[in-house]
């Protein structure tokens, strides 16, 4: 039997990848969508391991509601991708700095 | 009554905003009409107020129409206080005012400013008698600013004129002065009589008195009622134009003549004397102010005087023979010879107006050629000018059997009995004075209506008498100049016309000294001859035909041989040069410091821009956090979110 430590312990792996990967990426905007995607899923995996854990099963149904939303944000943060492609022909990050003070 | 003194009031203000606002609308003589109208029923209405307290009919009447505010236990309220004195103030003022609205149609026809300049003189009248019918301090001082106002606007009627918009900033800023002295007194009145109502107040002051109140003002000690009674005669000082406070009135002559002869003669400088008198149940409580007051009118009376003699502006002359005349009044006011006082004031504002409007009438015919060394012999060309002329100089100098007489050789006795501190001093400067007066008033005579013709040829042939408006004030005003003496000096200075007015104590009795010499008005002037006023008269007028008509170059060769002397003349004793020098230079100095560093530079400067720029300067130095990747906003929100999380995990921890 796994312990629950175990899965909260891969989840805040996952997240921490998820923040570093929105912080040092510089170069590609898709990376970026794919970190948060990331932080996402380690959030979930927090639900479904405690969901098991304590036996209530409110939260994999979250879950399921918490996945088509991210699909939906996938959908829609590429779609603005595209956009930025075609006004800019880039995506690097560094240069998405319209709002320099 | 009360109907009665709203209709003296109000009307000159009706002529004057119908006259000011509808200019364009009623025309030139629309607005004459509607001026001459509302004065002249003031004036009627006036002389049966006059007619009536003469008759005894009538006694003082005091009433309050109108409560403007309260505030705590002060209220402050519009009021008329009709008595002997306002009721002989209120003729004078719409009387000459009359005759000078009368006058102007003549002398400023052909002006673009005919309305407004009717407007003016209107407004003018009704401040004046609101200040002389009040029956309270604010009132008063309403109508004491009211008068400054409107003569700051006749002095610069003419406002396309340098000389003239300055004269009249000086004389508005000359009246600041002595209205700030003013301000004060009304300001010690309230705070120790609790009201300001002239009733309260003046029942009061014998209490008071004896209190002994003491105030501190930085140095020393003084009475309460001398520093009441000292900075309300600063007030007058202002008005009505004593030494050091005369320096606008000469320079009012920039203003058309109408005007000159309206502010010298009823009004304005006359409302000093007038407040003095009404405030005589303070003044006689403080033997220091009196001496005061009898020391700055003796000074004046001399020393302006002698400034006429070397004056060549035929209205500048007249200008400092009013100074002289005015410091008589104050004089006699310092003697406790209220009465005399007043009586002065009546008689000196016919002969003066008519002396203003007659040079006026000069200066017309030398179409506005007002140096008296381009004139000479005008006597042939304008007979009346010069009939009149010649009775408003004799009034003037107190010839005897003209009004002038009367009145100043009341004041000379007076002061001559009176027994307070100065008075001896006040005595001999006022018999010099007459002298002076004399002879500056002859020498304006000569020159201007005997000796050679000095004008040029063009002015000469056109030359003659002016139009009938001009000349029937200068007859209607010639006549009381004569004769009012004659009528009025019983009960005026001897009667009892001021009684329940004036207040002597009995301790100043020159006046009542000086009464029981006197038998009857003929025997009076007659005495004169005996006494060395008039003598003195003579002698001025007898040195004037020698120096100015039989041998002119003797004047020349003496104001050479005198250079120092003459020049300490012509430069008004340097009192100008002074105030330029000093006084100007130190408000420019303080202005310009206050405008450089306080305003420009710690208002502006630091306060408003600096508050502005240190912003800017934060701002300047935080944008550099912003700088629009995401990256980094990414970063300050972990940190921001982990030490938000650390301090709650640490608060249920600890």
């Amino acid at each position: 039997m796994i312990a629950l430590s175990d899965y909260l312990f891969v989840a805040a792996l996952l997240f921490a990848i998820g923040i570093v990967g929105v912080m040092i990426n510089r170069k590609n905007v898709i990376t970026l969508l794919m970190s948060i995607e990331l932080m996402l899923l380690a959030v979930n995996l927090n639900f479904i391991a405690f969901s098991r854990y304590l036996n209530d099963i409110h939260g994999q149904i979250f879950v399921f509601f918490i996945l088509t939303v991210a699909a939906a944000e996938a959908a829609i943060g590429l779609a603005i991708l595209v956009a930025i492609f075609r006004n800019r022909r880039t995506i690097e990050v560094e240069s998405l700095n319209e709002l320099k003070g | 009554m009360q109907n009665t003194l709203l209709t003296i009031v109000l009307l000159p203000l009706l002529g004057s905003v119908l006259a000011g606002l509808f200019g364009n609308k009623i025309g030139r003589k629309g607005a004459h009409l509607v001026t001459i109208f509302g004065v002249g029923v003031s004036c009627a209405l006036s002389m049966q107020i006059m007619w009536g307290f003469i008759d005894g009919q009538f006694t003082s009447f005091n009433i309050s129409i109108y409560q403007w505010a309260t505030l705590g236990d002060l209220t402050l309220e519009v009021g008329f206080l009709l008595d002997a004195l306002s009721a002989t103030m209120l003729c004078v003022v719409t009387f000459v005012s009359l005759m000078v609205h009368i006058y102007t149609i003549g002398y400023m026809s052909d002006d673009p400013g005919y309305q407004r300049f009717f407007s003016y003189i209107s407004l003018f009248t009704f401040s004046m008698l609101v200040l002389v019918l009040s029956n309270n301090f604010l009132q008063l001082f309403f109508g004491w600013e009211a008068v400054g106002v409107v003569s700051y606007l006749l002095i610069g009627f003419w406002y396309k004129k340098d000389s003239a918009v300055f004269a009249n900033l000086k004389a508005f800023l000359v009246n600041r002065v002595g209205d700030f002295g003013f301000l004060i007194g009304i300001a010690a009145v309230l705070f120790y009589f609790n009201s300001l109502d002239y009733q309260t107040v003046f029942n009061a002051a014998p209490q008071f008195v004896e209190l002994e109140h003491k105030i501190d003002i930085g140095f020393g000690e003084w009475s309460a009622i001398t520093f009441i009674c000292i900075a309300l005669f600063i007030g007058a000082m202002g008005k009505s134009a004593q030494v050091p406070l005369h320096v606008w009135l000469p320079d009012s002559m920039e203003g058309p003549t109408p005007i000159s002869a309206l502010i010298h003669a009823a009004t304005m400088v006359t409302a000093g004397v007038f407040m003095v008198s009404r405030m005589s149940p303070l003044f006689e409580f403080s033997d220091t102010a009196l001496s005061f007051v009898l020391i700055i009118g003796a000074i004046t009376a001399l020393f302006m005087g002698i400034l006429g003699i070397v004056q060549n502006d035929i209205k500048r002359v007249i200008a400092y023979s009013t100074l002289s005349q005015l410091g008589y009044m104050v004089a006699a006011l310092g003697a406790s010879a209220y009465a005399a006082s007043i009586f002065h004031l009546m008689t000196h504002a016919f002969f003066k107006a008519l002396l203003f409007l007659a040079a006026g009438s000069v200066i017309i015919g030398m179409h506005h050629i007002q140096d008296i060394r381009y004139m000479g012999n005008i006597r042939k060309y304008m007979p009346i000018t010069f009939i009149t002329s010649l009775i408003g100089t004799l009034a003037l100098v107190g010839f005897p059997f003209f009004s002038g007489f009367y009145s100043k050789d009341a004041i000379i006795e007076s002061v001559k009995f009176s027994n307070i501190i100065g008075s001896d001093f006040a005595y001999y400067s006022l018999l010099i004075g007459v002298f002076v007066t004399s002879l500056y008033s002859f020498r304006l005579l000569f020159l201007v209506f005997f000796s050679q013709e000095r004008m040029t040829e063009s002015t000469r042939r056109h030359l003659q008498e002016s139009p009938k408006v001009v000349w029937v004030p200068l007859v209607m005003l010639a006549i009381p100049s004569i004769a009012i003496a004659w009528f009025s000096t019983d009960a005026m200075l001897f009667g009892t016309f001021f009684d329940n007015v004036i207040f002597v104590k009995p301790e100043h009795p020159a006046l009542a000294m000086f009464s029981r010499e006197f038998t009857n008005v003929w025997d009076f002037a007659l005495h004169g001859f005996q006494t060395l006023p008039v003598w003195l008269v003579i002698l001025g007028a007898v040195i004037a035909y020698v120096f100015f008509v039989l041998k002119p170059h003797w004047s020349k060769r003496l104001s050479e041989s005198l250079s120092g002397v003459y020049n300490l003349l012509v430069n008004h004793y340097y009192f100008d040069a002074f105030n330029q020098k000093v006084l100007v230079a130190i408000g420019l100095l303080a202005g310009n410091g206050l405008w450089k560093i306080s305003d420009q530079k710690l208002i502006d400067g630091v306060m408003v821009n600096g508050s502005a720029k240190a912003i800017g300067f934060f701002a300047g130095i935080v944008r550099h956090i912003q700088t629009g990747n995401m990256y980094h906003y990414v970063l300050f929100m972990m940190v921001g979110l982990i030490s938000l999380l650390s301090w709650l995990v640490w608060t249920f921890v600890g």
